[in-house]
């Protein structure tokens, strides 16, 4: 199955490269209590990052690891959104990129762990649980800063005006989600989208911020076509270590 | 230690006082309402602050190589390690607020230099073997200090400890393993291991307060049993413990004058230079600046933040009340 290894790998990308993000904020988050959860989430992340490119990996053979494919690839081999390399900005950015993240990872995460691969649907149901528990803290984190002053308020509309044109590449599917979704694996991209746009639009309501007018989609992502530039600084810290001492086990 | 020049205060001897002193004797647990000299209160404000900020100061220096981690594994065992002194630091900031301070207000007085966190934490770490370093000799030292404290008077204090302790000693296993690792592995990973226990050899020593003989707050504290063994009892454990450790690992212990002696049954070590540890205390330390800068970028950035979602909470339970 040759879409296999692209559905692991667009999954690994995102858990590994959002985790990244997140643990960006180590010792430096608005109060313990945050810098625990997003200690939290990162973990989560990784863990998932493990099992899906492990996948990956093992689908690729020649004796290849999850490791090898976090640390040893370039920016146009990585196939996550370009949501998820956005940077952190600040806690608003940071928690409105995890909402508009959560609110797709988990209905995919659902549909996934229903695939007719067992592999993934192993992967997926061990990860839709923390998925559930992410989406449900972003969502209360974005209705309550929303929804708290008028300089959160302000500072969560920014963030999300900023983020919305890197939600559409969540729902834009290719040859490869074609042959997934012919095969019962994964579910087609676009078929997420109204149950996305519904709960987002609910839990933004709450939060009294409106949603952007302009569906205009950035992508290249999902497709490693045009990454970010951002992408690059971030592979420059993870993988420095192995790329300075490519000899070395840790 | 963690807490290493706490200022204790003078204890005077009224009825009361003698009262308290013999439930301490006793060994009775001290709880939030019991009665007790503001001279107990005011220090152990100040030790347990002090261990507070240390913990979440502390997490600067491994937060540092969390995005540059060489593996999953690696990656993920120190952000969980880094989020576990996270919570050491909650639970000794809540067992601090039972004796009348906030949380709030201590971070207030962290930020302005009227409280203080161990000196070790402002050390650089430079190489992926700091991460090692430090968890081996760091926390090692720490869990040296946080055992006995499991029997402080002061029972909420006690009870952090406890839960602390628990997760320690993973802390120190991790931070072995990669001293490992790295001892085992190529010439430039050796060279990294040495580098870092040279580093970090004599800061670590430092980190159990001076010794006995200049450590004119510990009578008062032992008495209350807020300070269990003197600095000089726990450090040579602590060198007692490690050295073997260090022979174990193939690394040499930056101390020419370290031997065992048969007669005392311990080793004898050169002691870390005071005059450099009272100047990092002092504020002189290679990143003292650096670390008060990133903890008050932190709480001022995270502002709005406090406040978004206090006024939020707030409109809830307005909401809430006018519903009933
Ligand atoms: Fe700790
Ligand atoms: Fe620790």
């Amino acid at each position: 199955m040759s879409a296999l290894g692209p559905l692991a790998t667009r999954m690994g990308d995102n858990t590994l490269i959002l985790g990244h993000r997140l643990s960006e904020w180590c010792g430096q988050a608005p109060a313990l209590e945050e810098d625990i959860a997003l200690a939290n989430t990162a973990l989560d992340l990784i863990g998932q990052t493990q099992m899906w490119l492990g996948l990956a990996a093992e689908i690729a053979g020649e004796g290849k690891t999850a490791d090898d494919l976090a640390m040893r690839r370039d920016v146009w081999d990585f196939r996550n959104l370009l949501l998820v390399e956005r940077p952190n900005v600040d806690f608003a950015y940071t928690t409105t990129r995890q909402f508009l993240f959560d609110r797709w990872h988990l209905p995919m995460l659902d549909a996934l762990s229903r695939s007719s691969e067992p592999r993934v649907a192993a992967i997926a149901a061990k990860a839709v649980k923390e998925a559930t528990y992410h989406a449900e803290r972003s969502a209360e984190l974005v209705v309550a800063l929303g929804d708290g002053t008028a300089e959160s308020h302000d500072r969560m509309q920014a963030a999300l005006d900023a983020l919305w044109p890197y939600t559409g590449e969540m729902f834009i599917g290719d040859d490869i989600d074609a042959e997934l979704a012919s095969e019962g694996i994964a579910p087609a991209p676009e078929s997420l989208r109204d149950g996305w746009e519904e709960a987002v639009r609910t839990f933004l309501a709450d939060a009294t911020l409106s949603v952007p007018d302009s569906d205009f989609a950035h992508r290249g992502g999902r497709s490693g076509a045009r990454h970010s530039e951002h992408l690059g600084h971030l592979l420059t810290q993870m993988q420095w270590l192995q790329r300075a001492y490519p000899d070395a086990t840790w | 230690m963690y807490a290493q020049l706490v200022k204790s205060e003078a204890a005077e001897e009224t009825e009361q006082d003698r009262a308290f002193q013999e439930r301490i004797d006793r060994k009775e647990k001290i709880e939030p309402k019991d009665w007790m000299p503001e001279g107990y209160r005011k220090t152990l404000i100040r030790q347990i602050g002090q261990h507070a900020h240390s913990e979440i100061v502390g997490q600067l220096p491994e937060g540092n190589w969390i995005t540059r981690a060489p593996t999953l594994e690696r990656k993920a065992i120190l952000l969980a390690k880094v989020q576990d002194e996270a919570g050491h630091g909650l639970y000794l900031y809540c067992a601090a607020e039972t004796l009348g301070i906030s949380r709030d207000e201590m971070t207030e007085m962290l930020l302005d230099g009227r409280m203080k966190y161990s000196s070790i934490f402002n050390y650089p770490t430079l190489t992926w073997a700091d991460m090692g370093a430090v968890g081996w000799l760091v926390d090692g030292a720490a869990i040296m200090n946080q055992v006995p404290l499991q029997r402080t008077s002061y029972g909420p204090y006690a009870r952090a400890m406890v839960r602390i302790c628990k997760e320690e000693s993973f802390h120190q296993r991790q931070g072995f393993d990669i001293m490992m690792k790295m001892a085992q592995g190529t010439t430039a990973q050796k060279k990294m291991a040495q580098d870092a226990l040279d580093r970090f050899w004599f800061p670590s020593l430092m980190m159990f307060g001076p010794s006995d003989k200049d450590s004119v707050h510990s009578a008062q504290s032992m008495a209350w049993k807020i300070k269990m063994n003197t600095n000089d009892e726990l450090r040579q454990k602590f060198v007692d413990q490690t050295v073997p450790q260090a022979e174990y690992l193939g690394l040499t212990v930056p101390d020419p004058d370290l031997r065992w002696n048969e007669e005392t049954g311990h080793y004898d070590f050169t002691e870390p230079d005071w005059s450099e540890f009272m100047d990092v205390i002092k504020g002189n330390g290679p990143c003292n600046a650096d670390r008060i800068e990133a903890r008050k970028k932190a709480w001022d950035d995270g502002a709005w933040v406090r406040e978004g979602l206090m006024a939020h909470a707030e409109k809830r339970r307005a909401a809430r009340v006018a519903a009933q």
